[in-house]
């Protein structure tokens, strides 16, 4: 476990590390790597990466639990706000491959589960965008924010719903992402349900922010 | 195999490779400073011929797709579900030697020797559009002969209304052949006509493309082209070829059958569940271009005559 005054340079390696993807991304567009179809190659990495950032921070608090490195939670926002980056670039890929043809993307949006699966994912983020500066826990309240910070249990599940519809037929790249997302949520309801029993502590989740 | 060629068109005529190669730097600056007539000339070693002119009457005049995209960007799932892990897992397949099994309502089943099944047809190309099922779209120099050719070559009985294909089975060759736990699809791949489709002018045995030989990884060394249907009819590494009465399964059909249906005609108008197919992205442009009805290939439109597109989708 990292010493406090080592965070100075954990927490810009993680920064870094978390913007490897993108840096990757830009790399392959100015050297032509993409390959036949550059539109579905970003769309598809963007989503990708979209939802393993959503996971691993789904993770962070399960991690933390099970490894005693409490401190963890300092880098949870981080990443939870680079998942949010991550969706807005893939839903900002998915508009300009429609060549912003609001009438096929309404249709998308409104009509097909596999969109709005997606857009669920994405609109269940905005208020955690929004709302994670240390002045709106303060201004919420501990419980209140962290109530409405549940919600990225709803964006896990509706990315991966949103993924699953995706894969044409690759069901083993799918049930892995479904496997991840049952074992995270799975560890929290069992926590929970402990702490009703009066067995738990309080729930790690509400440790403050860094 | 043997062979023979038609005596007036070669298909190393149609454009040279190192053209091909050169394609896309090459269209920006020929275009805008010479004009394409001009082209050939300018690129040292390369000779002046022709930008890919349409020769036969079923050609389109469209700017066929670099070898390099139709190459390494592939859906073919016995060797990888990703576009690019035919190029890469597809190198050392064997299409030589290569046996074809004609089965079913035919005067004589037979298991062929492919070089004997296609003894004395005449290879010609075809320049044709590829409208793939996921909404993108390429322009393939094929190189092979009719499939009425090959059907009349079967001597089908009058009692057979369907021809139905299979790829190989070998998980030796095929990685993805070789898992038992989450299969990606049921093997064999399978895929038919009707008897009337199979036989319009149109529909194509491809052996090679731009002249050469079939990679691997685009269905070495046969596979169906129907260009008015979505790409996933075009079945590759055909090892069978059975005669029926009943309109075959295919293998989409039996995977997702709300979403591929068994005549996959190319239709704008009937969405995919799951997208449009209203518009398409050529490979290698920009903007996206609208999708044509039967791909472009109206000629076709008789034989769906009276039938309702969007159930037989």
């Amino acid at each position: 476990m990292p010493k406090p005054n080592r965070w100075w340079i954990v927490k810009p390696a993680v920064f870094l590390a978390c913007l490897g993807p993108t840096l990757w991304l830009v790399y392959l567009t100015l050297t032509g790597g993409l390959g036949a179809n550059p539109f579905e190659k970003i769309i598809k990495f963007t989503g990708d990466w979209t939802l393993r950032f959503l996971l691993i921070t789904l993770a962070i608090t399960p991690v933390r639990r099970v490894t005693g490195i409490t401190s963890l939670i300092r880098v949870r926002r981080m990443i939870g706000l680079f998942t949010f980056f991550q969706a807005l670039s893939h839903v900002a890929a998915y508009t300009v491959d429609k060549e912003f043809f609001w009438d096929e993307i309404l249709k998308d949006v409104t009509q097909r589960p596999f969109i709005v699966s997606g857009m669920i994912a994405l609109v269940s983020m905005l208020p955690l965008a929004a709302t994670s500066t240390k002045k709106w826990i303060v201004r919420l309240g501990g419980s209140r924010w962290q109530a409405l910070h549940r919600l990225v249990y709803l964006s896990g599940i509706a990315g991966v719903i949103h993924y699953y519809f995706n894969e044409k037929s690759d069901i083993r790249d799918r049930y892995l992402y479904i496997a991840i997302l049952v074992v995270l949520l799975g560890v929290r309801g069992w926590h929970a349900w402990r702490g009703k029993r009066g067995r738990g502590g309080r729930p790690l989740g509400a440790a403050p922010l860094s | 195999m043997l062979i023979q060629r038609a005596s007036d068109i070669r298909s190393s005529e149609i454009t040279s490779e190192g053209l091909y190669h050169n394609r896309r730097e090459f269209i920006k600056t020929a275009s805008a400073v010479l004009g394409l007539s001009a082209v050939g000339s300018i690129i040292p070693g390369v000779e002046a011929s022709p930008l890919s002119q349409a020769k036969g009457k079923y050609d389109t005049t469209e700017k066929p797709t670099p070898w390099d995209d139709v190459t390494t960007y592939n859906n073919y799932y016995e060797f990888g579900t990703g576009k690019d892990d035919p190029a890469r897992t597809a190198k050392n397949f064997k299409p030589k030697p290569w046996t074809v099994s004609v089965e079913g309502m035919v005067k004589k089943p037979t298991k062929w020797n492919l070089d004997d099944l296609i003894k004395g047809f005449t290879t010609e190309d075809r320049i044709y559009r590829m409208r793939c099922v996921e909404a993108w779209s390429m322009v393939i120099p094929w190189a092979g002969f009719p499939l009425k050719a090959l059907i009349d070559r079967c001597e089908p009985l009058p009692s057979a209304k369907f021809v139905e294909f299979k790829t190989l089975v070998d998980p030796n060759q095929y990685p993805e052949q070789r898992r038992s736990l989450f299969k990606v699809l049921d093997w064999p791949y399978v895929e038919g006509l009707r008897l009337d489709e199979a036989t319009h002018p149109l529909a194509f045995i491809a052996t090679g493309i731009y002249g050469k030989p079939m990679p691997n990884q685009n269905g070495a060394p046969l596979r169906l082209v129907v260009p008015w249907k979505y790409g996933f009819k075009g079945i590759k590494a055909i090892v069978s070829m059975r005669f029926t009465d009943k309109a075959p399964v295919n293998t989409w059909q039996v995977q997702a059958a709300n979403e591929y249906g068994f005549y996959a005609n190319v239709n704008p108008n009937v969405d995919h569940p799951r997208w449009t197919q209203a518009r398409e992205r050529r490979i290698g442009e920009f903007f996206k271009r609208p999708t044509l009805m039967f791909n472009g290939y109206p000629e076709v439109a008789e034989m769906y005559a009276g039938m309702d597109l969007r159930k037989n989708y």
